[in-house]
């Protein structure tokens, strides 16, 4: 007769040991808890040091690696209060094209141009979408899909902003280390700001409004306002990243509206587990990289994308990072039953 | 000029609301926002254009196994992904979402992007009414979609299937104590749906090429028209139809045809901020449903 | 607590479609009154906590809270003014843990300037509200994932959400639907303790052996119309209740 065998997971001893603080006792479990986050991040600030050794060409994926993270931090935080976009490149666009155009019809600065075109962008998209948070269920999905491809359209026809042709020659940022450490930082701020606030009261209240938005409303607290609140900090993160990558690539066009900025981000965050920001980053860091290497394929990648998000959704909703975490936490044995 | 803005505009209206028909449609039944719906219209435009060139089916033939394929995609669709995630709004919608960018891209990669493709119209020929020159096909428009709004009539108000479409629509818990089918009735009105996507594709096609971004502009058009409209409400739908239909036709003749999407913007953010429920929408925004 | 209504209700009328939910009900709470809420299914009695707390539009009447007429107003404007209400189906915030659900409501500006603006560790006190509506303190259950609780857990959960507002009238939808026998026998002094140190409490039950124990008034709803309002003894021996009940229903 075949033996039948179950999985089981057992947390690791030195992880049930670290988990009350006061247990640390030795430096092999300070490294445990503290390489998960250590590691990446230190990686991450020599990577622009290594030029020599990647390449060019790689040191320039990282800045849009660190973009399409922003973006996708930005729908998880979204996420986060049950607000489901289909349209971060609302957000990117916003803030390109405010950077473009405050940076060629005044000659500002990038020093000024970015923060002004991140707030402004942020408030312009949070803006528009103030009515659509009074309403429940996927009506976000719908029309935050729909603007940012009308948005396109309206500076093509109405030929403002640049019209079709968009506004080329705005002014460089200083050098390539200060765009990889720009993009960087931003990253990690929102990375791990954007951790920090989830799981304050403030953010508590964010889920609860994901979860149940009645009880959350007859805890008298004004769910509206707290959704206004999420898009806009949202918003910043988006609209920042469509702000730097003005400068970077000293053009904005109507491409800042396309539906790439929506579907990869949307794709990282699903592909490294929404809920919990590090799977975004996670995410962006496979797939930007992966396209890159694809490059060759065309099109063909958005098909990619999107087999992977149906994948994901269906079969893997709790994403990699979850995964991740599990196995470094966590060992797993077969054990024989009945 | 004004005769032919008003004949033309009927027109439009009707490709509108041919067009939004099957992405409401499935929307108000089961809750599902179908964002393949666009790529399921191109779909179906290839598909016939397929069995025309390639297999030389009669196009009587043609249409009505793109039809049945098409719909059968839906429900294929609902019973393999959506049912695995349903409920959960999130999947719902990434999930349509991918399958329809991905089935576009697929055609873009594919190389369905020339201008070889296009569908054959029904009758040739064209009458003059009331002074405006207008193609058979067109007025075909109007016809089918005006036939289409009294099936839908009386599909769900005297037929089981389409009584079964309502109980769910209105309360799902309900319907299904009454020994409905939840599962089966949101595939089949996801096949529906998808269904109507193909026949509005077969009948609007023939007036311009088969393109890729036609997918995205359709599925654009539903929810601009779902918006403004309120997105499960057929009158809704029609009574939106005809605002942008006309408005479309209007800044065709007067400004130029580009402005469209400004007009699509302007109806938008100004629904959303007097009614965001839509026109006709009954989009609940707090009640307890118990 | 002292004399006068907290709550007059005037001939509030509320429409869905075709069919009266509620037809011109008044009736008025006295403070530190505890009323009880009955009728048979679909007798409009979720509708009219609906309307109390401004999950529902009243299409006329009026609603007067401490003098105020609350009637229309947005849920979490109610709420502010210390009303209370409990959902029939306790739907809790499933992906945190039972005491990080109270923390939503004890963020809420009311409890903040009730607290004096102090913040103080909200933590602390969402643990010793739950030990209020019964969680064994010492134990895990506090701590685990609301999704994880059973479900008389749950709608203690969803008594304590609402306590946690330092509410002066309190709404119970059916606190006791689903709830074993002695989760009910434990939840009843409860109720009884918060109603003695004179909280008002409105409570739509349908187990009427522990409301009628506990009620110092109780109103009766039928198709939206009430029938009767008056003591426990009254509506026990009265007609209208037999009929209204026995009728066509048998629960109870």
């Amino acid at each position: 007769m075949a033996m039948r065998y179950r999985k089981e997971r057992l947390d690791r001893g030195i992880k049930v040991r670290c988990d009350d603080v006061f247990a640390l006792s030795s430096y092999r479990e300070v490294l445990y808890l503290a390489m998960p986050k250590v590691l990446p991040v230190a990686i991450l600030l020599i990577f622009p040091l290594l030029k020599g050794v990647v390449g060019l060409y790689y040191e320039k994926a990282l800045v849009i690696t660190c973009a399409i993270s922003l973006l996708a931090l930005s729908w998880d935080l979204m996420a986060s209060v049950g607000l489901i976009s289909l349209g971060q490149a609302l957000f990117f666009g916003a803030g390109a094209y405010l950077t473009g155009y405050l940076n060629y019809a005044f000659k500002l600065s990038p020093i000024l141009t970015i923060p002004l075109g991140t707030i402004g962008g942020a408030l312009f998209s949070t803006f528009l979408l103030l009515p659509v948070l009074r309403l429940r269920g996927v009506y976000f999905a719908i029309v935050t899909l729909t603007l940012p491809l009308l948005l396109g359209r309206f500076i093509d026809t109405t030929k403002i902003l640049g019209g079709g042709e968009g506004i080329s020659g705005l002014s460089p940022l200083p050098n390539l280390w200060f765009e990889l450490y720009v993009a960087i930082f931003a990253m990690l701020v929102c990375l791990f700001g954007f951790r920090r606030l989830i799981n304050q009261d403030y953010g508590l209240v964010l889920q609860g409004i994901r979860d149940n938005d009645r009880a959350v409303m007859s805890g008298a607290i004004n769910i509206y306002r707290f959704k206004v609140e999420a898009v806009f900090i949202a918003g910043l993160a988006g609209s920042f990243a469509g702000a730097f990558m003005t400068h970077y690539y000293q053009f904005v066009g109507i491409p800042a509206f396309a539906m790439d900025y929506s579907i990869v981000p949307l794709t990282a965050a699903v592909l490294g587990g929404p809920g919990t920001f590090a799977g975004s980053v996670i995410g962006a860091f496979i797939l930007v990289p992966l396209s890159e290497a694809l490059r060759g394929f065309g099109t063909l990648r958005v098909v990619f994308y999107s087999a992977i998000l149906i994948i994901c959704v269906v079969g893997l909703p709790e994403g990699i990072f979850h995964y991740m975490r599990r196995k470094y936490h966590q060992f797993e044995r077969r054990r024989e039953i009945g | 000029m004004i005769r032919s803005v008003i004949v033309y505009g009927l027109v439009s209206s009707a490709v509108l609301a041919l067009t939004a028909m099957g992405f409401s449609l499935t929307f108000g039944i089961s809750g599902v926002a179908n964002f393949a719906y666009g790529a399921f219209y191109i779909l179906s435009g290839f598909l016939v254009w397929a069995l025309l060139n390639y297999l030389k089916f009669p196009f009587v033939l043609a249409i009505v196994v793109t039809i049945g394929v098409v719909g059968g995609l839906g429900f294929v669709t609902y019973w393999s992904i959506l049912l695995r995630v349903r409920g959960v709004v999130l999947s719902e919608v990434i999930a349509t979402f991918a399958l329809g960018v991905g089935i576009l891209e697929l055609f873009r990669w594919l190389g369905f992007v020339t201008y070889e493709f296009t569908l054959p119209s029904f009758i040739k020929g064209m009458v003059v009414i009331a002074g405006v020159p207008v193609d058979y096909q067109r007025l075909f428009i109007i016809g089918i979609a005006l036939a289409l709004v009294i099936f839908l009539y009386f599909f769900t108000h005297y037929t089981r299937i389409g009584l079964a479409f309502r109980g769910i629509a209105q309360n799902e818990r309900t319907a299904i104590s009454l020994g409905i089918k939840s599962d089966l009735t949101g595939a089949l009105s996801l096949a529906l749906g998808s269904a109507m996507a193909s026949v509005a594709a077969i009948v609007i096609l023939p007036l311009g090429i088969i393109s890729i971004n036609t997918g995205y502009e359709v599925l654009l058009i539903a929810v601009a028209v779902g918006i403004v409209g309120g997105l499960e409400s057929v009158p809704g739908i029609l009574v939106a139809s005809l605002i942008l239909g006309y408005a479309q036709v209007i800044t065709g003749t007067y400004l130029k045809p580009e402005w469209m999407a400004v007009v699509y913007l302007a109806a938008i953010v100004l629904v959303l901020s007097i009614k965001p429920s839509g026109l006709f929408g009954k989009f609940k925004e707090l009640e307890e449903r118990v | 607590m002292e004399d006068g209504s907290i709550l007059e209700v005037e001939n509030v009328t509320k429409w869905f479609g075709g069919v009266a939910a509620i037809i011109t009900v008044s009736f008025s709470l006295q403070r530190g009154e505890l009323l009880g809420v009955i009728g048979p299914n679909g007798s409009g009695k979720t509708t009219l906590v609906n309307l109390l707390t401004g999950f529902v539009k009243p299409d006329s009447g009026k609603v007067i809270y401490q003098g105020k007429d609350i009637a229309g107003q947005q849920p979490y404007k109610v709420a502010a003014l210390g009303i209370a209400r409990t959902f029939q189906m306790a739907k809790p915030f499933y992906q945190l843990s039972a005491f990080k659900n109270l923390i939503i409501p004890l963020y809420s500006p009311r409890v903040k300037k009730l607290r004096g603006g102090k913040y103080g560790n909200r933590d602390d006190v969402a643990i010793d509200l739950l030990e209020d509506v019964g969680f064994e303190r010492d134990s895990f259950v506090p701590y685990k994932v609301a999704s994880s609780l059973p479900h008389g857990y749950l709608k203690r959960l969803e008594l304590a959400r609402c306590l946690a507002l330092r509410p002066d009238l309190l709404i119970l939808d059916e606190l006791f639907s689903g709830m074993s026998m002695s989760e009910v026998a434990g939840t009843l002094p409860i109720i009884e303790k918060l109603n003695t140190e004179g909280l008002s409490i409105i409570m739509v039950e349908h187990r009427l052996k522990e409301l009628f124990r506990i009620a110092h008034r109780v109103m009766v709803l039928n198709f939206g119309a009430k029938v009767v309002d008056g003591s426990p003894r009254q509506v026990m021996d009265s007609d209208a209740v037999k009929a209204a009940y026995l009728g066509d229903e048998d629960e109870g």
